[in-house]
């Protein structure tokens, strides 16, 4: 098979993989007796068509930005952190336990402290699995998912027994201190004169998760480490040969990944819901492998991948909202680009190259 | 704790363990010809869903059972198609099936019968109906012995017993047939396989197929045996369980039976004491349901015996040129 140039690679593969899973989903659509042109109109509207539907794609854009980061850093040195999804809820008790139980003075001060024990609590739950590959050889994609399943009962537990407010039924937390509030987008941009929905849950976190995109493409491309990983991603023989320590970086690369997934926290625990529910991920940690694979493992894909799934979901839930179809085709469309961007990635490239270096030939 | 209710967990623990026996199986034929499947849920879905609703459709759950495998097979192919012939990553294709038949159910459910996702309730032959073993009547007066065989073994659906028939089924193929060798061959070295003049891909995408319908028995009896209806992800992680009980079996049709069951039997336990109480600890009705999870990888850790899974897993064989 001949190589593709480096744009057709980053660029067409991805992109015919989207159409291919539109194109599909949209014949779904159709079989099951709706109108596709009509349902693909309300949801482009839904989510771009006003800044009310903005405030939500760039909400849920958030949360996939940092699990698509995670999946994005640990895919570089060749792990599969399937356990995203874990590590937001653990990352979203540490939020919680941070802004429950700790009086902040403001905002800033909350918001960073939760940013770190998100993060932290996210990376010690990364931490066992990444162990056990690491000195075990026990398969991380395995440990990961045995995690995820862990978590959740293990929140369950804590918000049953130990979290939830005397006299509550909900399984949640009580509501977080006024202190702990953190401004919304609306907020900020109607404070600077740009008129913006108000009541959207789109907040100041949206700001973390494009700093997070410029920190892991520093530490990916610019650092030791980076390289490091990145190598070890390529050839683990090769990188041990050259002084790497291989348990040294597995651990390091999911304690980064797992990290980023917790971050998660800040924005549908804190900045959304402000309190801790049970399933308050809703999927956002498995949605990051989409992201990651759509957006080519780079930070800059990952963004625009985000944004694409943020207005995917806010324009499934419209859909949902005024028709007769679910929101899960969201979940379909979902499946498909997985499926044609990641595991049939190679069918898709094959097409690619049969249209792309065929003329060529001829022309030679 | 009555001899009486130890029978009844036991009985639940039996038709719990059905599900996740089927699809242990399925996973171990097809990971032990080298292909990962974490698409084991997805596949038990798909099939719950289609064998539900074809069974409520036309009454018969013959008619059922068969498109649910039908269902399945269709993921498997898919599966086998980025796996085997495009070479793509079994994880992520494993990842998308899951994905997949979560969505296709609902949205294909819901303009099917508008009932919100579920089937309608299913009933007389759409059901498969329990089977009373022979003699179950007069060998219960039996002490110790014959409550035992007429309240736990007796009673269940016809697939309990496809499932128990797998096992030994299993075995017999996997190590005592030349296709069962050849099939673990490619797991562990398909190059080899490869030199001896037998088709890889032609046994990668056979073991992928039997994956495909034992998912597919497993969907059909979540569905039309141990439940009444399709209900919306009604697997609610037992293809992960499975998988789950691969790895605590160690790739072993036996063991197994083994890890089912006493996965099977946890469930059973934690449906009939929400909190267990053992005199010294009580433990919490979420413990309880983490316990499988938590088992699996203190096996994984290689603390109680290591677990090696087939060589050659999860990576696809590209053919010297």
């Amino acid at each position: 098979m001949e190589q593709l140039p480096k744009w057709a690679d980053l660029v067409v593969v991805p992109l015919v993989g989207l159409i291919m899973a539109f194109v599909l989903s949209m014949l779904m659509v159709l079989v099951t007796g709706h109108d596709p042109i009509q349902a693909l109109k309300l949801m482009v509207s839904g989510a771009l068509g006003s800044t009310y539907g903005w405030g939500y794609t760039l909400y849920y854009a958030t949360n996939f930005i940092f699990t698509g980061l995670a999946v994005a850093v640990a895919f570089h040195a060749s792990l599969f952190n399937i356990g995203g999804e874990g590590q937001a809820a653990i990352g979203g008790l540490g939020v919680a336990l941070v802004c429950l139980f700790i009086p902040w003075p403001h905002w800033t001060i909350a918001l960073l402290a939760a940013s770190a024990s998100a993060a932290v609590f996210g990376a010690l739950w990364a931490l066992i699995p990444a162990y056990l590959q690491a000195k075990r050889g026990s398969h991380i994609v395995i440990t990961t998912i045995m995690f995820n399943f862990i978590a959740a009962s293990l929140l369950n537990y804590v918000l049953v027994n130990q979290l939830r407010p005397r006299g509550s039924m909900d399984p949640a937390t009580a509501k977080f201190p006024e202190a702990t509030h953190l401004p919304s987008l609306g907020d900020m941009l109607g404070a600077v004169g740009i008129p913006f929905a108000k009541g959207t849950p789109a907040n100041v976190s949206l700001f973390v998760a494009l700093a997070a995109c410029v920190f892991v493409y520093y530490l990916i491309w610019r650092t030791r480490l980076g390289y490091q990983l990145r190598a070890f991603g390529k050839s683990q023989p090769a990188a041990v040969y050259a002084g790497i320590n291989p348990v040294k970086i597995t651990i390091i690369t999911m304690m980064i990944s797992g990290a980023l997934a917790g971050l998660m926290a800040i924005n549908n625990v804190m900045g959304e819901a402000e309190r801790l529910i049970l399933g308050s991920v809703e999927g956002a940690g498995f949605i990051g492998i989409a992201v990651a694979l759509m957006g080519r493992s780079h930070p800059i894909g990952i963004l625009f991948a985000a944004l694409l799934f943020g207005a995917l979901y806010q324009g499934g839930a419209e859909l949902g909202l005024w028709t007769s179809i679910p929101r899960e085709l969201v979940i379909v469309i979902q499946a498909l680009v997985i499926l044609f961007t990641g595991a049939l990635d190679n069918m898709v490239r094959l097409m690619v190259a049969k249209v792309l270096i065929r003329p060529k030939r001829a022309e030679a | 704790m009555e001899y009486l209710t130890v029978l009844q967990i036991l009985d639940s623990g039996l038709r719990l363990a059905t599900p996740l026996l089927f699809a242990c199986l399925a996973g171990l034929f097809s990971e032990r010809a080298g292909i990962f499947d974490i698409g084991l849920e997805g596949k038990m879905l798909i099939s719950a869903f289609f064998s539900a609703a074809t069974a409520f459709s036309t009454g018969s759950v013959w008619l059922g059972l068969l498109a649910g495998i039908a269902s399945s097979l269709v993921l498997s192919g898919i599966h086998g198609l980025a796996s085997i012939t495009f070479r793509g990553n079994q994880l992520i294709s494993g990842v998308a099936i899951n994905f997949l038949a979560s969505g296709l159910t609902v949205l294909i459910g819901l303009s099917w019968f508008k009932l919100g996702g579920q089937t309608p309730a299913l009933q007389g032959n759409a059901r498969f109906q329990s089977i009373d073993l022979p003699l179950a009547d007069s060998l219960s007066g039996v002490p110790i012995l014959g409550p035992l065989y007429s309240e736990v073994l007796s009673g269940h659906t016809f697939l309990v017993y496809i499932a128990l028939l797998c096992v030994p089924l299993t075995w017999y193929i996997l190590f005592r047939t030349r296709f069962g060798l050849r099939l673990r061959a490619v797991g562990e070295n398909p190059a080899a396989v490869d030199t001896a003049g037998v088709s890889v891909v032609g046994l990668r995408y056979a073991a992928v197929a039997i994956c495909g319908v034992l998912c597919g028995l497993a969907g059909a009896y979540l569905a039309t045996g141990l439940g009444a209806s399709f209900v919306k992800e009604m697997t609610a992680g037992r293809g992960f369980i499975a998988l789950a009980a691969l790895i605590f079996a160690k790739w072993r049709p036996w063991y197994a039976l083994y890890a089912t069951m006493l996965f099977g039997l946890l469930e059973a336990i934690s449906n009939r004491y929400p909190s267990l109480d053992l005199g010294i600890v009580t433990l919490p009705s979420q413990f309880m349901q983490a316990l499988p999870y938590i088992l699996t990888v203190v096996i994984l850790a290689g603390f109680v015996g290591k677990a090696t899974p087939p060589r050659a897993g999860g990576e696809p064989y590209v053919k010297e040129r």
